[in-house]
């Protein structure tokens, strides 16, 4: 296993969001997670990327480190009135190579030119990003992926507020990414999109509801069982594993 | 004209000296304030010009008008009050505005305190106001020193910095700068209000930073231009703001700040970008 999670508990304060999670991704795998809003999606790729420890358990990485992992969050966490131009933002995918410190070499500079043609971003470059829309944004942040070029890629809602064709594509070099070995994961909503391009499935409700084959996974108990544990935090809860209150 | 902007710098080593200061201010605060806006910390900035004072207080008090004390007491009082914010708030979850608040009021309480008890009235306006016209040579190289300290600092987190400023959760994804970007950058904060208290005062060197970037914001878009503008910005007011209080016998502190502030209002009327006029004019556009 690529990436696996051992009785990982994650959450804020005490309150678990991803409760003994118990789950191997293989590499190559292209998974979507899925599951309710508060379902624990976006909490658990943040305990993978070390931006919150779990309460308990292990995350196990096999074969790859910190910068084997590429991470692209919800475009709500990034400042877009920041002003940076796109060819900057895209650079910046290169952080492995150059560091805080180091210079961008031609070849990062041909590597940056070539996300942003692949992403149909070629005029782009000298922007700002706070003239781009939500899907010309989430190109650039894709092109950014690109020149990471990581083992494992994590996607927080890659499609939220992007049109049907930026979905398409962005898909398509999803399926590209796969086909290239690449591990994958994706926090989706969209069942369909999930059915028809993701062959394995996570469906989370702070505790993991089931997981394998989509088809197997999407099912109308399982949603229905993910639904009904998709409760607000119990401020009143006992310590889970005994009797005892806080 | 000459006798009016050349003459007074040319005649005087006390005004020579003042402009020399307030450069080296100019150049090293007005790109940190630069920072401080993009990442809407400017009232942060406030509150760490209030924080210093205690340390200040007690380096007037123990030393006099020693500039090394009171340079040293505002540095121990304003890294004090910036680490215990971001380690209450990074440990605690509490948003780090709330605890560097509640520090900052502490410290403030404590500076007035202690000015209280042991000092005159005149002391606190020397604390608070400082004297751009009385920077003598110790005092300046302080401030080349911070300014420099403060340029080599900045271009070696720069690039942490404009992640963390901009997209926090990639810089996490990739390294582990991120607490170094923080906390060098509000050391760089309490380094410049430090800096700047000798010759502006505690209460009004916190503008050098804030102003000269909320005025270059009207003017130019790119960070690159930001950073210089605000530069330039901060050394021409503090041009005019000294003749100003050379001319009209001004204190030399809330001239150059006034001085800023024209310039942010005219800016705010007047720039090219989103300023009042701007957003009233009907602009010609584009066919496509």
């Amino acid at each position: 296993m690529l990436l696996s999670f051992d009785n990982l508990t994650l959450g804020y304060e005490a309150h678990p969001a991803v409760h003994h999670l118990n789950y191997g991704v293989q590499a190559g795998a292209l998974v979507a997670l899925v599951g309710p809003n508060g379902a624990g999606k976006s909490t658990l790729l943040k305990g993978i990327i070390g931006q919150i420890q779990p309460l308990d358990g292990h995350i196990h990485f096999d074969g790859i480190e910190k910068k084997d992992i590429a991470y692209l969050p919800q475009l709500n966490q990034l400042d877009r009135s920041f002003p940076i131009t796109v060819q900057e933002l895209v650079a910046l995918g290169a952080w492995n190579e150059i560091g805080a410190f180091g210079h961008l070499k031609n070849c990062h500079k041909e590597q940056v030119a070539s996300a942003l043609s692949q992403l149909s971003l070629k005029g782009f470059e000298k922007r700002l990003i706070s003239s781009l829309s939500g899907g010309q944004m989430q190109r650039v942040l894709f092109a950014r992926l690109l020149v990471q070029n990581a083992k494992l890629i994590l996607l927080d809602e890659p499609f939220t507020g992007v049109d049907s064709r930026t979905t398409h594509d962005l898909l398509h070099m999803i399926s590209a990414w796969h086909k290239q070995g690449k591990t994958i994961i994706a926090v989706l909503h969209d069942l369909e999109q999930v059915r028809n391009t993701f062959p394995e499935c996570l469906l989370l409700s702070r505790e993991p509801i089931a997981f394998g084959p989509t088809e197997e996974v999407l099912t109308d108990p399982n949603w229905l069982r993910a639904r009904k544990l998709n409760e607000a935090f119990d401020e009143h809860a006992v310590y889970c594993g005994s009797h005892e209150a806080p | 004209m000459f006798e009016f902007f050349i003459q007074p710098i040319a005649d005087f080593s006390f005004m020579q000296r003042a402009l020399i200061g307030c450069i080296a201010i100019s150049i090293s605060a007005a790109p940190v304030g630069v920072f401080l806006m993009l990442r809407r910390m400017s009232l942060t900035g406030d509150a760490m010009a209030h924080a210093i004072l205690p340390g200040a207080a007690v380096g007037f008090f123990i030393a006099g008008l020693s500039i090394e004390a009171m340079t040293i007491g505002g540095i121990v009082a304003g890294c004090t009050v910036a680490l215990l914010s971001g380690l209450v708030s990074r440990m605690t979850s509490v948003a780090e505005d709330s605890s560097m608040a509640a520090f900052y009021l502490i410290s403030l309480a404590l500076g007035v305190l202690i000015i209280s008890v042991r000092g005159s009235q005149v002391d606190l306006l020397h604390v608070l106001f400082g004297s751009a016209l009385a920077l003598h040579n110790d005092a300046l190289y302080l401030l080349g020193g911070i300014s420099t300290l403060t340029l080599v600092t900045l271009a070696l987190v720069f690039r942490p910095l404009v992640l963390e400023c901009m997209d926090r959760l990639f810089l996490q994804s990739v390294s582990h700068l991120s607490p170094l970007a923080h906390f060098s950058f509000l050391m760089l904060v309490v380094l410049n209000l430090v800096g700047g208290f000798n010759a502006l005062g505690t209460l009004l060197s916190v503008g050098m930073m804030i102003l000269p970037s909320a005025a270059a914001r009207y003017w130019v878009k790119s960070l690159d231009m930001l950073l210089l503008s605000s530069c330039l910005i901060a050394i021409a007011s503090c041009y005019i703001g000294l003749l100003l209080s050379y001319h009209a016998g001004w204190p030399t502190g809330p001239a150059i700040i006034l001085t800023l502030g024209f310039g942010y209002v005219i800016s705010f009327t007047f720039g090219i970008n989103n300023s009042l006029t701007s957003q009233y004019t009907k602009k010609k556009h584009l066919s496509a």
